[in-house]
């Protein structure tokens, strides 16, 4: 059986926050004030980034940054660990290949 | 207290780095019976966590004849050891910074070009338009085209493990507890880290202990002023590829390489240790990471995942010891290779293998002779760590 | 004695504590954390100033009153402290920390550092556990408790340990939909461990209290279980277990799992602590006495960063700790060292109930296809691993680690770690205490390059260096 599911995480609770827009590759995107930016990723999709040498997707794993898997680009360059990062305003992650590095 | 047991060899190597175990690999192959004893696992000290370059490009002119030799050997690692070591033949540019640093590269080009090199010094626009990815500190670089790198981490054991193969006697965790001469043969105490004993003895011996070399030489009444260094390296995640060689710069400083899988390994500077065991430091980190990327911009966003170091032996001149004993007959000493020995430690294995099989060798080693110091200086700081120690890590610099 | 300048690493219940005691006596320590706010994983808190609304009641249930009092305590002495939030240590050196916040590089002194650097989920590998959808247990409990959200619209917990049938609780009383419990144990080995778990009578009560208004609300809970894969192409779609000889499917589209705690305890080992293999905890740890002092003498630990006890037993651990270091500092000690080591002695027992009940799942590499990932960073599956070791290529982990790239990737073993031992184990038929163990180095975490860029940081070279490879 196959998921129908967009997004992989669920709000439960703590619905009424401010709302931070950001951007997902590009496309805009809304999450809450205090969100961090996995979170934010995940309630709007099932990956936040490719696995390095498969390219199979990934959504993090342990939410307390050790496990790593959830290193994300953001557009104006810094790599950020997603499960740390709050979300903020403005912000712009990109979560397909990494752009490439000089040239 | 159980016997020893009492083996008989043609060659003992002691030692089992890429050094010792490309010794054993060579003399197996010629047909001799070769014991080789290591105190941790082969390939564990400075073969297995060193940078990884397989470069001719500026050793010393004297260097030359041997890493050629040697890195023919490097091309045939898939027949001689069943891996291809990872090697990479990406060319080694070494970079100028400055016009003083381009007459240097230009002046080694035609020196080191007689011996095969195929060096090509370049800079200016068209360096410029080549090598985008280099930031503006890089003038210019002389190239290499048949320099590479490699994985230190799988080619010592793969040596190891092709001489065992090959019908060499390889024995991990065994320290060397005595070695003398008793007149016709060597004999070597050894003993495993379970606690059973052997009892050897040899025609030859052959000192490949690295950066504990001078506590062998030193039993045979000759030391050399070995100093212990410790190269700090550091690597990052996988990045996309785009440092298409492995690079160094004139006067040292900062070396980088990128591997396939696209980390970029680079070494500079020095860690700390005390001669047996070493950690890297992150004041050298930090200058190196800086360093770096003046060279290479691109790495700024890039993330550290790892630094270690190791244990080397660097001698006053930066030249290996290789060759024979000054005190004692059938004794081959090959220690101390300054941070360089990964491209020559096979080759150097096959000229000891041909010495000991055939009397002689056509690779010249006169600028390597343990007896060059003698007469330099009476004073040695080398450190004298006892062989015979045991420990709680195996592998514990990297 | 010249003055000491003490630091913490670690704002959990260890942490706070230890800087509580310390403040008492007069001591102003430097009290850094990676996280935002105090509180460690089990009282973690919701981020600040966001508009986070539940009640420390709805947060952490039966813990609430513990959790507020850390949190009050942190809040009673964050004035007293030099307090350094969302800072990372990266590296010890023999008395200086290197520290890295909002990108920034710090040097911080010390000449008396205790390291209370907590735990992660201990995690044992299954076919698909790197896909989208499957989370650690604490992951699961994080999600919840300080972003308000699950993990997915329907839940399988999974793996075996006292938070298993806590976030499946949690989860559950939050209104989430829990497909199912699957516990690795069977239920005759927590029975078996009841004397001991009865030490601590009320931690027992809340365990049961958990699984039964778990089984009264209709949840599913299968025992006894061997966890075989997350079914999905590209994200969770289900799981698949092996129970009574058969196999059985339960779909989904989250799973949270885990088999209790693994202490962090790479700092430690930067200190150049000493090591020892500890059977109950299956797991290298630095050692130290019940006082906290290690074998480095300016070096304290507290806290599940030493070996799992728990949060009851990191706050006592933590106070113990504090008073090693007011009597090392020369400064006078309070009474209270000997009932705190009392309490942390009868924890312990309870601790060797708790391993007992909820065992790591024997033999648990059979169940491992080939083609499973065991190392997710780099991609190393356990047929890799196998074929290593069986063609005597490697006996012990670092060489494995040196040939397969297993625990080289940017979580540096993290999560591999004990599924590598476990596997050298197996294939050599010798015990995990035997095969070695991974080394911390700096970084522990990753760190960008562009940290050396901070302003001022003009430190140079520790010698000539005129390398040249």
């Amino acid at each position: 059986m196959t998921s129908s599911h967009t997004n992989q995480f669920v709000r439960m609770a703590e619905k009424e926050r401010a709302r931070v827009n950001y951007f997902i590759d590009g496309q805009p995107a809304t999450g809450l004030l205090g969100d961090t930016l996995l979170t934010a990723v995940m309630l709007a999709a099932r990956r936040v980034h490719d696995s390095d040498f498969t390219g199979e997707p990934r959504g993090g794993f342990c939410l307390m940054g050790a496990c790593q898997d959830c290193w994300v680009q953001l557009e104006d360059g810094p790599r950020v660990r997603a499960c740390s990062t709050p979300l903020a305003d403005g912000m712009r992650v990109l979560t397909q290949s990494r752009p490439v590095v000089a040239a | 207290m159980n016997s020893a047991e009492r083996l008989d060899f043609d060659v003992i190597v002691a030692g089992g780095g890429l050094v010792g175990s490309s010794t054993a690999l060579m003399l197996a192959r010629r047909g001799l019976k070769v014991g080789l004893f290591e105190r941790r696992y082969c390939g564990a000290q400075a073969s297995g966590v060193n940078y990884g370059g397989v470069r001719t490009q500026g050793r010393p002119v004297e260097q030359l004849p041997l890493a050629i030799r040697a890195r023919a050997l490097w091309s045939r690692l898939p027949e001689l050891v069943d891996t291809d070591g990872e090697l990479v033949v990406s060319g080694h540019l070494r970079l100028g910074r400055s016009d003083a640093d381009m007459a240097a590269l230009e002046a080694y080009a035609r020196v080191a070009n007689p011996f095969g090199l195929g060096l090509r010094v370049t800079g200016g626009a068209a360096f410029r338009e080549r090598y985008p990815w280099l930031g503006a500190a890089a003038f210019g670089g002389s190239l290499c085209p048949t320099d590479g790198h490699a994985n230190p981490r799988i080619v010592s054991p793969a040596f190891a493990r092709a001489a065992r193969a090959a019908g060499a006697d390889i024995r991990e965790q065994t320290a060397v507890t005595g070695l003398r001469h008793d007149g016709s043969r060597f004999v070597v105490s050894a003993q495993h880290d379970s606690g059973a004993r052997i009892d050897a003895r040899s025609t030859w011996l052959v000192n490949a202990a690295g950066a504990w070399g001078n506590t062998i030489a030193g039993q045979f009444g000759e030391t050399a002023p070995i100093e212990p260094i410790y190269p700090n390296m550091l690597v990052t995640e996988p990045l996309p590829r785009f440092i298409e060689h492995n690079l160094g710069v004139y006067g040292g400083g900062v070396y980088a390489r990128q591997v396939t899988r696209g980390n970029v390994v680079i070494g500079g500077g020095r860690g700390t240790g005390d001669g047996e065991y070493a950690q890297p430091l992150t004041d050298t980190t930090r200058r190196v990471m800086r360093v770096a990327c003046e060279l290479l911009p691109a790495l700024r966003e890039a993330l550290v995942i790892r630094t270690w170091t190791g244990v080397e032996g660097r001698t006053p001149d930066d030249n290996p010891i290789i060759g024979a004993s000054t005190t004692t007959p059938n004794l081959l000493h090959a220690f101390g290779f300054s941070g360089g020995g990964f491209l020559l430690a096979p080759g150097v294995g096959d000229v000891l293998a041909e010495i000991i099989a055939t009397g002689e060798t056509h690779t010249p080693l006169d600028a390597f002779g343990i007896g060059r110091f003698l007469a330099a200086s009476a004073t040695t700081f080398a450190t004298t760590p006892d062989t015979t120690t045991t420990h709680p890590s195996t592998e514990s610099h990297e | 004695m010249k003055p000491a300048t003490v630091v913490i690493v670690g704002a959990g219940p260890a942490g706070v504590r230890a800087a509580e005691t310390l403040v008492a006596a007069g001591v102003r320590p430097v009290l850094i954390d990676e996280a935002a706010r105090a509180g460690g994983q089990i009282y973690r808190q919701p981020p600040e100033g966001a508009g986070f609304v539940r009640t420390k009641s709805e947060l952490y249930g039966f813990e609430a009153g513990k959790a507020d009092a850390l949190h009050g305590a942190m809040v009673r002495i964050a004035g007293k402290i030099d307090y350094r939030p969302r800072t990372l240590v990266w590296a010890v050196g023999r008395n200086t920390l290197d520290t890295l916040r909002d990108g920034q590089q710090e040097s911080v002194p010390f000449t008396h550092l205790l390291i209370a650097s907590g735990a992660t989920d201990r995690i044992l590998p299954f076919s698909g556990w790197t896909r989208p959808g499957v989370y650690s247990l604490g992951a699961a409990q994080i999600a919840l408790k300080s972003q308000g959200c699950a993990i997915g619209a329907r839940v399988v917990f999974a793996g075996t340990g006292p938070l298993l049938y806590l976030v499946a609780y949690q989860y559950a009383k939050a209104g989430a939909r829990v497909e199912a419990v699957l516990d690795t144990n069977a239920f005759s080995r927590q029975a078996a461990a009841t004397p001991k778990l009865l030490k601590s009578p009320s931690t027992f009560g809340k365990g049961l209290y958990y699984v039964s208004w778990l089984i009264a609300h209709g949840v599913r809970i299968e025992r006894g279980v061997t966890l075989l894969a997350a079914e999905g192409e590209r994200a969770v779609s289900g799981v698949r277990f092996g129970r009574g000889g058969k196999e059985h499917s339960i779909a989904c589209d989250a799973i949270g799992f885990g088999y209790g705690l693994r202490a962090e305890t790479q700092l430690a080992d930067l200190a150049g602590c000493a090591f020892r293999f500890d059977a109950l905890n299956r797991a290298w740890l630095p050692e130290r006495d019940i006082a906290g002092r290690t074998s480095v003498p300016n070096i304290y630990l507290a806290g599940d960063g030493a070996g799992i006890a728990g949060a009851d037993a990191a706050e006592l651990a933590g106070r113990r700790a504090a008073l090693a270091l007011l009597e090392d500092t020369g400064h006078r000690v309070p009474a209270g060292a000997a009932a705190l080591e009392k309490k942390l002695a009868d924890i312990a027992r309870f601790r060797a109930g708790l391993e007992q009940a909820f065992a790591l799942p024997a033999d648990c590499t059979a169940a491992w296809p080939d083609d499973m990932t065991v190392c997710r960073c780099e991609e190393v599956d356990a047929g890799t691993l196998r074929r290593c070791i069986r063609n005597g290529e490697a006996r012990e982990i670092n060489r494995l680690k040196a040939l397969t790239r297993v625990g080289m990737g940017r979580c540096q073993g993290r999560m591999c770690g004990a599924a590598a031992a476990e596997l050298l184990s197996a294939e050599t038929g010798r015990p995990v205490s035997d095969v070695g163990r991974l080394r911390g180095q700096a970084p522990v975490k990753p760190v960008p390059i562009s940290l050396a860029f901070t302003a001022g940081d003009d430190a140079p070279l520790a010698s000539p260096d005129d390398s040249d490879e």
